[in-house]
């Protein structure tokens, strides 16, 4: 390894590392801008242009409020609580890879922090160990609903992994890969991503996506009127911020991980004709920089679209009940997970990509027969 | 002394980075046996694992690396994290700390101790040293791991996961309610 490509690597890994916690940031603003649009107000408009300063003046708040600490609790674990979960959640996006490649000289860069060909397990190991930051925080506070708030999201949280690790296998199984990388590089024509080849499994990566990242409908853990606040009713101040903060940066990475493995990275349709165009008109490497440019550019938006659907998904639909949360992971998502894989399996041995949709097609088709058979709902009297 | 510095000098960054994590890891395993709370063991013992994985990718075993953390660190760990807050061991559970099990405990590590230093000086089990010509970096990857665990260990592969099915069987038999049960 060359000097020159070692600091370009620690550039990207700075920058990397820099924009995720910029996203995060502005992602707390874009949240209520559009909880503001979704409830037809106008959310966060005073501090700067457009309300723009609103997260730095929140940060200011958080670190001038009293950091306190509960007499009785483990002082120690309480404040690697936070520190575990900003930890994991900032460690995740290492293996996303953000664009196809820089070249300068004879040097060709990855756009990546770090190629590793186990990147889906890396994610995978790290997501495992987002649940010991809410976990220690919540049972070093010493408070009953604390401690509730960190059970439920640790039971959550590991129900829902099984489902997350079963819908990825179909798409390993597809690309014969553990690397995002290569993940990518197969969904390069626009009808191979894996969005179509693998509808079923996108939906149930999604919902648990949504889980993960203690997200409405499945914000549990947090859930004020049966547990006051959850796993950070005792924190204060910053610590509460990493906290807060920590699901941001879950929400971004999760965004970037959907978009990478079933819409295709940094892939759109004609992309190989604009690179061409690009290198025949500007050169080889100016060329080919500007698509790679291109590319991280629609990546990016990918990902905004993922930020502003886990968002609009909050402010549209109501919190599921605790058993419903359990059925749900344990009696759907799984046993259709296994049976996306079986599927999926069968289709490869005759060469088929699209086998899923048959899944969806059958679902589809049972759940248009189960609401007509249901009972008509009596249209409720319209009082005057 | 000088010997083992000059052997200290000697050493190449892999070297360095296998003393720091073979110190730690037995640091963190020392911790998870004396530690008073329950809590702090479960979570000198993630140390452990997590010393560990860094030993198996010193070894170019990535897969193993994550493996053990996906599902030592991640899971397993997490259950246990999980039963000793249900079980609130904090007020100091004397009953279970007697002469005798002391002594039991005492002499179960004594025995596995010495049986584990007779099997690491065993002739037949002496690991090859580092050999040039048939070094392969790639061993550990995973795909040789699977080619491999797909055509010479595809019985005990498969018994293995025979077993799981038939635990996970098990354990949903004994955890299920039966008709009459309470709900809790």
């Amino acid at each position: 390894m060359d000097l020159t490509v070692l600091l370009v690597k620690g550039l990207i890994i700075l920058v990397i590392f820099g924009i995720t916690l910029l996203i995060a940031t502005y992602s707390t603003y874009a949240e209520r801008k559009v909880a503001g649009f979704l409830q037809d107000r106008l959310g966060p408009n005073r501090a700067g242009p457009f309300g723009l300063l609103q997260p730095i003046a929140d940060a200011g708040k958080m670190f001038f409020k009293e950091d306190f600490i509960p007499a009785q609790a483990s002082k120690w674990l309480f404040i690697l609580g936070p520190c575990l979960a900003m930890l994991t959640a900032l460690m995740s996006s290492a293996v996303i890879p953000f664009g196809d490649s820089i070249r300068f000289g004879e040097y060709t860069i990855p756009m990546q922090a770090i190629e590793i060909n186990i990147g889906v397990l890396y994610i995978f190991g790290v997501v495992s160990l987002g649940v010991y930051g809410i976990m220690v925080g919540g049972w070093a506070s010493n408070n009953k609903f604390s401690l509730l708030g960190a059970i439920r999201a640790a039971s959550q949280n590991i129900s829902y992994e099984i489902a997350l690790g079963l819908s990825l296998i179909a798409i390993l199984m597809m690309t014969g890969s553990l690397s995002l990388r290569a993940i990518v590089e197969e969904q390069a024509t626009f009808f191979e991503w894996n969005v179509f080849t693998q509808p079923l499994g996108f939906i149930i990566f999604l919902t648990c996506a949504f889980a993960e990242c203690n997200r409405t409908p499945f914000d549990l853990p947090e859930c004020e009127t049966e547990l006051v606040g959850g796993y950070h009713t005792e924190y204060s101040s910053m610590k509460l911020g990493f906290y807060l903060f920590a699901e941001y940066i879950n929400m971004f990475v999760s965004s970037a991980f959907i978009s990478s493995l079933y819409f295709g990275g940094y892939h759109y349709p004609f992309m190989n004709a604009v690179h061409d165009a690009l290198t025949g008109s500007m050169g080889e490497i100016t060329g080919h920089n500007i698509a790679t440019a291109i590319g991280t550019v629609v990546f990016f938006a990918k990902i905004f679209f993922f930020i502003f659907f886990f968002m609009w998904v909050r402010w549209t639909i109501p919190r599921f009940r605790y058993d419903q949360l359990m059925n749900l992971g344990w009696k759907t998502l799984i046993p259709l997970s296994i049976l996306n894989v079986v599927v999926t399996g069968a289709g490869l041995l005759y060469d088929i990509k699209y086998t899923t949709w048959l899944i969806v097609v059958v679902m589809v088709v049972l759940a248009v027969m189960s609401s007509a058979r249901a009972p008509k709902s009596q249209a409720a009297p319209q009082r005057a | 002394m000088s010997e083992f510095l000059n052997q200290f000098k000697q050493l190449t960054a892999t070297g360095y980075l296998f003393w720091v994590l073979a110190i730690l890891a037995l640091l963190s395993a020392i911790w998870v046996v004396t530690a008073r709370n329950p809590i702090h063991s479960v979570l000198a013992l993630i140390a452990t694992f997590f010393c560990l994985s860094g030993h198996y990718i010193l070894l170019n075993a990535q897969f193993l690396a994550a493996v053990n953390i996906i599902v030592y660190a991640g899971a397993i760990m997490v259950l246990f994290l999980f039963t000793i807050m249900f079980l609130n061991l904090r007020k100091e559970d004397e009953e279970s700390k007697t002469n005798l099990t002391k002594m039991a405990a005492v002499v179960v590590g004594g025995l596995l101790m010495v049986m584990l230093i007779t099997i690491f000086r065993a002739k037949s089990a002496q690991v090859p040293t580092f050999n040039p010509v048939s070094f392969d970096s790639r061993t550990g990857l995973v795909e040789n791991l699977g080619n491999l665990l797909y055509s010479d260990y595809i019985l005990p592969f498969e018994l293995a996961s025979v077993l799981f099915l038939v635990a996970m069987v098990g354990a949903v038999m004994l955890g299920r309610r039966e008709a009459g049960d309470r709900h809790f």
